[in-house]
C-alpha cells in the first residue's frame, strides 16, 4: 500500500528531517508512527500522503512513485488519503455539515448523494444532531471528530492522522483510538502519528519509532 | 463526461452566486465602477457611428473635373471620351463643351460683367466615381491627371474626405480607449478576486491538501470574475441608455429647428452583445491572472 524506501527529506536551509527511512505498510494495516515532537513524525505523514515529495529514496503509493508523478497528477492520489491534520484545518465560515461536504465537492459528488454520506459520516462520530453548528462552538474533542468525518466521507482506502489525541483527555483519546480501530476493522489502512503511546494497544500493530529523523 | 463537466460548473457558478449576494451593496458597486469605465468607450463609439449614419444620409457623391489643356483637338477629346468609358472605377461621367461652359458663364450676370470678350474656359468631363472611399477617389483622380491633354484635375467634396478621416480618428480613439479601459477593467477585476483568494485562503489551502485540482479550485473565481465583468457591462449599457435619453431631448428640439427628423440611435444588438460579452471576457480573464498569481503563491509557501 505505502512503501518507503531509502526515504530523506531536506528541506531548504539543509535540515533533514527524515534520513533514509525505509518502511512498508500493507493494505488493511494498522500502523503508529511515534516518537518525540520534532522526530520527523509530521514530515513522513506529508511525504505518505502525497503532499510533499521526497529529496532522494522512493515513496511508492498504492504502486505508483510519488516522486516521478507529474504535479498535475498529484491531487488524485491524494484522493486516496483521508487526512486528520494535527491542527484540524477546519473551515471556520461554515457550518459543520459544508465542512464536510469539502472532500466531496472537490471529487464532484453534490446533491442527494453527498447528503446522503455527509449525514452517515456525520452519524459516525456521533456530530449528527450538530450539523447546522458553526465549529467555533464545538468542543476540542467535538472538533477532533468532526475533522474525522471530513476525513472518512470520501471513502478513502487509506487513513492518516496526526496527533489525534494531542490535546484530549485520556477518556477522550481512548474513545478516538477506538474509533480509528474501528475503520480498521472494516479494511482501511489506518496510520496514526502520536508523540505518547497512552492510547496504543499493542495487538500486533506496526509501530514505526522516529528518532531525529531516522527509524529506530 | 460532458455532464459531469457541467454540472462542476453549475455547482461553482451556483455557490459564486450564493456568495455574491452576500454582499450586494459591494458588489452593485463594483459594477458601476466598471460599467463607469466601460460607458466611456461605449459612448463614444455610439456618437462615432451616429455620425457615420447621418453622414451616410447625406448623399453627396465626390466629383472628379478634369480640365483639358485649351489647344486639344476634337480627336483628343474623342480618345479621352473612349478612355473614359473602359475605366472600370468611373460610375458615369458627361463632357462639358468650352460653348456650353462659355454660355452657362455667360449667363450668370455676376461673371458676364468681367469683359471677357473671348472664351478662356477649356473642354471639361465631370466624372463620378464608382467607389466613394477616399482612397480610391484619390487613386482615381491621379490615375485621370496622367491622361494625355488633361490640364488639370479638381476633386470636389473635400469635406466628405475630412469626415471620413475624423471618423476614422474616432474610431481609432475608440480602439484605444477601449484598450486602455479594458485593461483597467482586468486590474480591477484581478483585483477584487485576489482579495477574495485571500479572504478564502484557508479553503484553498485544505482543498489542495485533500487532493483538489487547481482547475476545481480555480472555477468558482472565473465565474466570479465573469460575472464581475458581465454586470459591469450591463452597468455600461445601462449608463449609455440614460446618457443617449438625456442627450435626445435636446437632439429633438434642434432637429425642430432644423425641421428634420433626427434622433440618437442606440446600441445595435451587436455592438451591446460585443459589449457585454467582452466585459464578461475581460472579467474572466482578470480572475484568471490573479488566481493564477495567487496559487503560485501558495505553491511557493507550501514548498518551504
Amino acid at each position: 500500500m505505502i512503501k518507503f524506501d531509502g526515504v530523506t527529506k531536506r528541506y531548504p536551509g539543509g535540515f533533514e528531517a527524515l534520513k533514509n527511512v525505509s518502511f512498508e505498510i500493507a493494505q488493511g494495516e494498522l500502523a503508529f508512527i511515534t516518537g518525540h515532537s520534532g522526530a520527523g513524525k509530521s514530515t513522513l505523514l506529508k511525504l505518505a500522503a502525497a503532499i510533499e515529495r521526497p529529496t532522494t529514496g522512493s515513496v511508492i503509493i498504492k504502486g505508483q512513485n510519488v516522486g516521478k508523478i507529474r504535479q498535475s497528477g498529484l491531487p488524485y492520489v491524494r484522493r486516496n488519503f483521508g487526512l486528520i491534520f494535527q491542527d484540524h484545518k477546519l473551515l471556520y465560515d461554515r457550518n459543520v455539515y459544508d465542512n464536510v461536504a469539502l472532500p466531496l465537492s472537490i471529487v464532484g459528488v453534490t446533491g442527494r448523494e453527498a447528503g446522503k454520506r455527509i449525514r452517515a459520516a456525520l452519524d459516525k462520530v456521533g456530530l449528527l444532531p450538530r450539523e447546522k453548528a458553526a465549529p467555533i462552538t464545538l468542543s476540542g474533542g467535538e472538533q477532533q471528530r468532526l475533522a474525522i468525518a471530513r476525513a472518512i466521507v470520501s471513502r478513502p482506502s487509506i487513513l492518516l492522522a496526526d496527533e489525534p489525541t494531542g490535546n484530549l483527555d485520556e477518556n477522550y483519546a481512548r474513545d478516538i483510538i477506538e474509533l480509528f480501530k474501528s475503520f480498521h476493522q472494516v479494511g482501511v489502512t489506518v496510520i496514526i502519528a502520536t508523540h505518547d503511546a497512552r492510547g496504543i494497544a499493542r495487538q500486533g500493530e506496526q509501530i514505526l519509532s522516529l528518532q531525529h529523523g531516522v527509524l529506530a | 463526461m460532458i455532464y459531469h463537466w457541467l454540472r462542476s460548473h453549475w455547482h461553482a457558478f451556483i455557490l459564486v452566486l450564493k456568495k455574491l449576494r452576500h454582499a450586494p451593496v459591494a458588489n452593485l458597486l463594483m459594477a458601476a465602477v466598471i460599467g463607469a469605465t466601460l460607458s466611456l468607450p461605449a459612448g463614444l463609439y455610439l456618437l462615432a457611428d451616429n455620425i457615420r449614419q447621418a453622414a451616410g444620409d447625406i448623399t453627396i457623391e465626390p466629383q472628379i473635373s478634369l480640365f483639358l489643356s485649351l489647344n486639344a483637338t476634337d480627336g483628343a477629346v474623342k480618345a479621352l471620351d473612349q478612355r473614359l468609358k473602359e475605366n472600370h472605377g468611373i460610375k458615369d461621367f458627361n463632357f462639358v463643351s468650352k460653348e456650353t461652359a462659355w454660355q452657362e458663364m455667360q449667363r450668370n450676370s455676376t461673371v458676364a460683367d468681367t469683359g471677357l470678350e473671348k472664351n478662356p474656359l477649356p473642354d471639361a468631363f465631370v466624372i463620378h466615381p464608382k467607389d466613394t472611399e477616399p482612397q480610391a477617389v484619390d487613386k482615381l483622380q491621379k490615375e485621370l491627371s496622367e491622361l494625355p491633354n488633361v490640364e488639370h484635375t479638381l476633386l470636389d467634396a473635400e469635406w466628405v474626405k475630412r469626415l471620413y478621416v475624423l471618423l476614422q480618428m474616432s474610431t481609432k480613439a475608440v480602439v484605444i480607449l477601449t484598450s486602455l479601459l479594458g485593461f483597467a477593467l482586468v486590474a480591477i477585476v484581478g483585483n477584487t478576486i485576489r482579495l477574495q483568494i485571500l479572504t478564502q485562503r484557508e479553503e484553498i489551502e485544505v482543498s489542495r491538501l485533500i487532493g483538489a485540482t487547481d482547475r476545481y479550485i480555480r472555477r468558482p473565481f472565473l465565474h466570479a470574475g465573469l460575472l464581475h465583468g458581465f454586470a459591469g457591462g450591463l452597468m455600461a449599457w445601462l449608463f449609455v441608455y440614460i446618457a443617449l435619453y438625456i442627450f435626445n431631448a435636446s437632439v429633438q428640439d434642434l432637429a425642430l429647428l432644423y425641421s428634420a427628423d433626427f434622433l440618437l440611435h442606440m446600441l445595435g444588438g451587436q455592438a451591446s452583445l460585443i459589449l457585454l460579452g467582452g466585459a464578461a471576457g475581460l472579467g474572466w480573464l482578470g480572475a484568471l491572472l490573479a488566481v493564477n498569481r495567487s496559487l503560485a503563491e501558495l505553491k511557493a509557501v507550501a514548498k518551504r
